[in-house]
């Protein structure tokens, strides 16, 4: 009998694993005692951390992009064909076309999605670069924009928590390089009473951003933008007037994980070492889905997929688990438009960014293509 | 009587146990409650400020063997 491995989700986590399953059990798809199905929402794959350039001009919007199928493995049954109910009960996923997939392992890697529109305003009063529409948007925003006040907003949760603090030193420095620095006044705000959910990364922020004449607001979560008046209000009862609004929308978890009766919000209970979901034993979650207390981002999804990679394969070959996810992130943070510095912990190892050079900025560049051999399980 | 969710935020450094709390108590009605487990010190003091500017209420902090357990009641 063929061993059925469903993915649910093509972007990072879900591309990494399918690939990295293919090369892991390249004689069983052969034999075809395994096979590999996908299930996505688009036959592209979008780099998301070059979201952060475009409203800056600096990536060429096709430079985001490759076709799904290239990034995948041969050995994958792709289908752009979203999942629409997953039942876990009786091992089944139904799709949009009305197809339904049994499946023996299932695959939960379904992401994160904005949520501006959770807040009243927010939506019509602000920009927010998380998208290619809203990043575009922002691009031909900061094009007419010729000072005023600008308040960076950031919301929780979120995923990528370095990307808030990159765009405001790179709204700084792209209004210097304007010549129009004088006549604005940047405020960022935060959820909680310091600049940064990592405390060394907050400590490192606080002088930075003094030193640059940014303000900031913390403890700052938005109850509501009034885009008539341009003014932005918090929970705590701080009301702030802008010019220009970049906000970094509150995220959820997919439609269909709410639908299925998965999860709250859409984050799937998952067990922090085994990346399993609830009780189960043959439902693996990884990347931004899941309801673990870790950073959203691209290199914790990455990490996790390497852990299921083993544990499937190992499944599959020998009947056990193969090792435990150990809680690693890993993440550039851009200090500016020419220099950044990295950052990395796990469950038991905290966090100790070193001092910010020009040699980690280019090392980031060079990911923004890495990214494509991450994708397809060569790095 | 009110139901109780529960986040173990034992050692997450990053959101951590406060940006988890927030996260959370958008998803539970009013008058509901999130108990959140931390092995951060400093939650003890940042969860109930934070509590007390955005006006819930923190029902319970009781300090275990390696963590602290917080109960906050979203008022609003
Ligand atoms: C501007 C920006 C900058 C970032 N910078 C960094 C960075 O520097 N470093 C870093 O580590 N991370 C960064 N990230 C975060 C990173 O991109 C995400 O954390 C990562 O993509 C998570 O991978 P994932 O597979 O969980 O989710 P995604 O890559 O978002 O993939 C989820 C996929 O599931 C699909 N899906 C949803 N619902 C269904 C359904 N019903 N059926 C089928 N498919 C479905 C979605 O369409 C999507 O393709 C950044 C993100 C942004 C937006």
């Amino acid at each position: 009998m063929t061993k059925q491995i469903l993915i649910v989700g093509g972007g990072l986590a879900g591309t990494i694993i399918a690939n990295g399953l293919c090369r892991q059990l390249r004689s069983e798809l052969r034999c075809s005692e395994v096979s590999i199905t996908m299930l996505g929402t688009t036959d592209k794959h979008m780099y998301q951390p070059g979201l952060l350039y475009v409203p800056f001009g600096r990536i060429r919007e096709h430079e985001l992009f490759r076709d799904q199928r290239s990034v995948l493995h041969s050995c994958v049954n792709f289908f752009v064909d979203p999942a629409t109910q997953i039942d876990i009960e009786n091992r089944r996923v139904h799709t949009q076309s009305g197809m339904t997939h049994s499946y023996d392992y299932l695959v939960i890697a379904t992401g994160s999605r904005l949520r501006h529109d959770a807040i009243p305003g927010m939506t019509e009063g602000a920009h927010w670069f998380y998208d290619l529409e809203g990043a575009r948007k922002m691009r031909d925003a900061l094009d007419a924009f010729e000072g005023g006040k600008v308040v960076v907003n950031v919301n929780a949760p979120h995923k990528c928590p370095v990307a808030p603090l990159e765009i405001t030193f790179m709204l700084r420095e792209h209004f210097k390089a304007k010549g129009i620095l004088d006549k604005c006044e940047i405020t960022y705000t935060y959820p909680i009473g310091r600049l940064h959910a990592l405390e060394p990364v907050a400590h490192w922020a606080k002088p930075a951003f003094d030193s640059q004449a940014i303000k900031y607001e913390t403890f700052f979560n938005t109850k509501s933008v009034d885009p008539a008046a341009r003014t932005i209000t918090s929970e705590e009862e701080v009301t702030l007037d802008y010019d220009l609004l970049v906000t970094i929308p509150p995220h959820s978890g997919a439609q269909v994980i709410m639908d299925s009766g998965l999860g709250d919000g859409g984050w799937v209970p998952t067990q922090k070492d085994t990346l399993l979901c609830g009780e189960t034993n043959n439902v693996f979650v990884c990347g931004d889905t899941t309801d673990i207390p870790i950073s959203k981002a691209g290199s914790t999804a990455h990490f996790e997929a390497d852990t299921i990679i083993d544990n499937l394969t190992s499944l599959i070959l020998e009947g056990r688990m193969a090792r435990k996810y150990d809680g690693k992130v890993f993440c550039f943070v851009e200090t500016g438009l020419d220099s950044g510095t990295y950052v990395w912990f796990n469950y038991t190892t905290p966090p100790n960014p070193g001092p910010p050079s020009q040699m980690i900025h280019w090392f980031k560049l060079a990911y923004n293509r890495l990214y494509w051999l991450s994708a397809r399980g060569l790095l | 009587m009110p139901e109780r969710k529960t986040v173990d935020a034992r050692g997450a450094f990053c959101p951590g146990p406060l940006m988890e709390l927030i996260a959370a108590i958008k998803l539970v009605e009013v008058g509901d409650e999130v108990e959140i487990l931390s092995s951060d010190k400093g939650s003890a003091k940042d969860i109930p400020d934070w509590v007390a500017k955005v006006k819930h209420e923190v029902v319970a902090v009781e300090e275990r063997d390696d963590h602290w357990s917080i109960v906050v009641k979203r008022m609003k």
